[in-house]
């Protein structure tokens, strides 16, 4: 296991190297001077070179760069240059926010999408099939922010029902935290149920038909044991990879999400951070993001390896 | 076929099925027509035929393990574990499975479950049926696994599938098969997948096992060697018929219906290692392509005008039975060919 894990550590390694060096190269390509955003109205030649040594843009580039990660690996993403905060500051403060819309959409996705898979794949080719089959398409195909805005004049405009947006910390409030959160992690849910959905079904009808779950039958095994048990063992295998790559989408993707239910997430931050040309935030929020993509991947990997004892007793 | 009442009363039968039809969904033709077997106490009943002659689909039939809603019944009836089925309209109770009526399968690979122990997956079989306490599934599961020559019994408990060869694999399936000491186990193709030793080795289990408890076998195969090895009668299919049933030997020395007389020469003897050619030119005709009348029409050599017609099967001799309108034959064909 450990030597496993280490094996797909090493991997890893490379793929992080390249990102850093992508995410640096970013500011450098990107058009527009930050810091004249910075400087403002005044371009005084003056306040500019002052503000170029600060920043230490009239070093190398490659020394440029192994400064930046030197810090990156101590904690020290740099300051925003638009709020003077440490981005690393500003992403703990948006971080809590994010993961609990990430897991409780998760949580709908998942009690959603899974049960719904398993009964689609065990009624194939009935109207049970037919209408989850249906309901997943339009669930793929709904976009989200049209779903959120519909629910925000039904739910919240019209019948009263939830906070239209918004953000309360679960410290604060529990009740109205998870409240708030309702309709919003419902949108991102469904949209990530319908793909569930579909893998499940897919994986519950290959494993339906495997010779093991005949063998099962054979025992006498009542149905349900034959499916819950049997066959949705094996079948749960590559969506567990699943969940775990999707939340890190999740937590990477709810930009949309967050914009129409104005919810100080990680979307935010980094939409106001490239709207404000805010080049070290943004730097900061891909550089973990894809470092904690990354890490999902692992553990995806790591799950893979857990639940299938083939690959445990090498 | 007359066996019904007849053979009910007869307390050494153990199965009886008959006259099974069974047509797949979306199909024209029945893929089974008029199939009967019957199984002895102690007996061995070796089914054998070419591929695609109905073999598996007859043993899933009767155990209810055809994929749900794949096929039709049409008729027939089965009479076993004190139970006496109409296979149209119910089918044999889960509490049988696994119980009375046990059976393996022929990929030992595939047929164990990865994500479990052995013991699990024996003692699963034990719990369903006979309740009790984990731990004391778990020693019957041990007992089993002792009982088919695995070594370590106790340790293959904790161990998963992938950890076992095929062989063991397959004694595995045999140990759950009959670790609720069934009266009939049906074995499909159990040893094709497995070496020449290994086979023999589970052969022996079998007749072992039989001896041991009076267990009646149906065993499916397609490898005369096995059947002459361990049968105590012998049905051959054609085209998901019975054509020709009967004890081993007679079946053996005086084969009567045309396509077992091709069957018989087509088997590779000790005496004449190259073989002889097979009597039986061409292909098993698709379901879809069943001539009318006797199915084995259009490759019988024997063929006339009157095999338009089905030919009933009928006992030509004690323990004999063909369907075919020539038998008995006048020569005895296995000396002439
Ligand atoms: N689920 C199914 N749906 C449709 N047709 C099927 C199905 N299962 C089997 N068949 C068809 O039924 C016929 C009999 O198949 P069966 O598996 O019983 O043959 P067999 O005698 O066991 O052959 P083998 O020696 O190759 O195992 C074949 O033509 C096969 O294609
Ligand atoms: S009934 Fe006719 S076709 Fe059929 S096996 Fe006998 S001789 Fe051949
Ligand atoms: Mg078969």
């Amino acid at each position: 296991m450990l030597s496993f894990l280490f094996r797909r550590i090493l991997i890893a390694l490379p793929t992080i190297l390249l990102i850093s060096i992508f995410v640096f190269a970013l500011q450098k390509i990107l058009p527009g001077d930050p810091l004249l955003v910075l400087a403002g109205e005044e371009r005084d030649p003056e306040t500019l070179a002052f503000l170029r040594e600060k920043y230490r843009l009239n070093d190398p580039i490659w020394m440029q760069y192994l400064a930046w990660v030197g810090n990156a690996l101590q904690g020290d993403l740099g300051i925003s240059l638009r709020t003077n905060q440490p981005v690393t500051e500003l992403m703990a403060q948006k971080l809590p926010v994010t993961i609990q819309l990430a897991v409780m959409s998760m949580i709908f996705a998942l009690v959603i999408g899974i049960p719904a898979g398993i009964l689609s794949a065990v009624k194939k080719g009935t109207a049970t099939d037919y209408v989850a089959n249906i309901v997943a398409l339009s669930g793929l195909s709904i976009p989200n922010f049209w779903l959120g805005i519909m629910l925000i004049l039904l739910v919240s405009v019209k019948w009263q029902l939830l906070p239209a947006s918004g953000y309360v910390p679960l410290s604060e409030d529990f009740w109205l935290s998870i409240k708030t959160m309702l309709m919003p992690s419902f949108v991102l849910g469904t949209a990530l149920a319908a793909t569930l959905m579909r893998h499940t079904r897919s994986s519950m009808l290959t494993v339906l038909s495997a010779d093991y779950v005949r063998t099962a039958r054979a025992k006498g095994l009542v149905e349900r044991v034959v499916i819950l048990k049997h066959a949705l063992r094996n079948a749960l295998t590559p969506i567990v990879t699943l969940t775990a790559l999707l939340f890190g989408e999740l937590v990477a993707g709810a930009v949309l999400t967050e914009q129409i239910f104005t919810i100080p997430g990680f979307g935010k931050l980094v939409v106001d951070a490239v709207f404000n040309r805010d080049y070290a935030v943004v730097q900061g929020i891909v550089l973990v993001t894809a470092v904690g993509f990354i890490f999902m991947n692992l553990f995806a990997d790591a799950m893979y390896y857990v639940l299938n004892p083939r690959l445990r007793g090498q | 076929m007359q066996l019904g009442d007849e053979n009910s009363a007869d307390s050494g039968t153990l199965l009886a099925l008959s006259d099974l039809v069974l047509r797949f969904k979306g199909h024209k033709n029945d893929v089974l027509d008029g199939v009967s077997l019957t199984v002895k106490r102690g007996e061995v009943v070796c089914v054998v035929g070419e591929s695609g002659c109905g073999k598996s689909v007859t043993a899933m039939a009767l155990m209810d393990l055809l994929p749900a809603g794949s096929a039709t019944i049409s008729s027939g009836n089965l009479d076993a574990c004190g139970l006496n089925l109409d296979l149209t309209s119910t089918c044999l109770p889960s509490e049988m499975r696994g119980n009375r009526i046990a059976m393996i399968f022929q990929e030992p690979m595939s047929s164990l479950n990865p994500s479990f122990t052995i013991g699990d997956q024996i003692g699963e079989a034990v719990l369903r049926h006979k309740g009790g306490t984990r731990t004391q599934a778990l020693d019957r599961a041990q007992e089993m696994l002792q009982r088919v020559g695995i070594a370590n019994p106790e340790q293959r408990l904790s161990e998963y599938p992938h950890q076992l060869s095929g062989g063991m694999r397959q004694r595995v399936m045999i140990a759950m098969a009959l670790a609720n000491d069934p009266e009939i186990l049906i074995a499909d193709e159990p040893t094709t997948a497995l070496d020449v030793t290994i086979q023999a080795q589970i052969l022996d289990l079998i007749r072992d096992l039989r001896d041991e408890t009076g267990m009646g076998t149906i065993m499916i195969t397609h490898d005369l060697g096995v059947v002459a090895e361990i049968a105590d009668t012998v049905a051959v299919m054609y085209g998901g018929q019975v054509v020709e049933q009967g004890a081993v030997g007679e079946i053996f020395n005086n084969p009567q219906h045309p396509y077992t007389i091709g069957l018989m020469s087509a088997m590779p003897r000790l005496d004449n290692p190259v073989g002889r050619l097979a009597i039986v030119p061409g292909t098993v005709p698709t379901i879809a392509n069943m001539p009318q009348g006797c199915r084995f029409r259009t490759r019988c050599v024997f063929a006339t005008q009157a095999c338009a017609e089905r030919p009933k099967l009928s006992q030509i001799a004690p323990e004999h039975d063909v369907a075919c309108h020539y038998a008995p034959l006048e020569v005895n064909v296995s000396v002439a060919i």
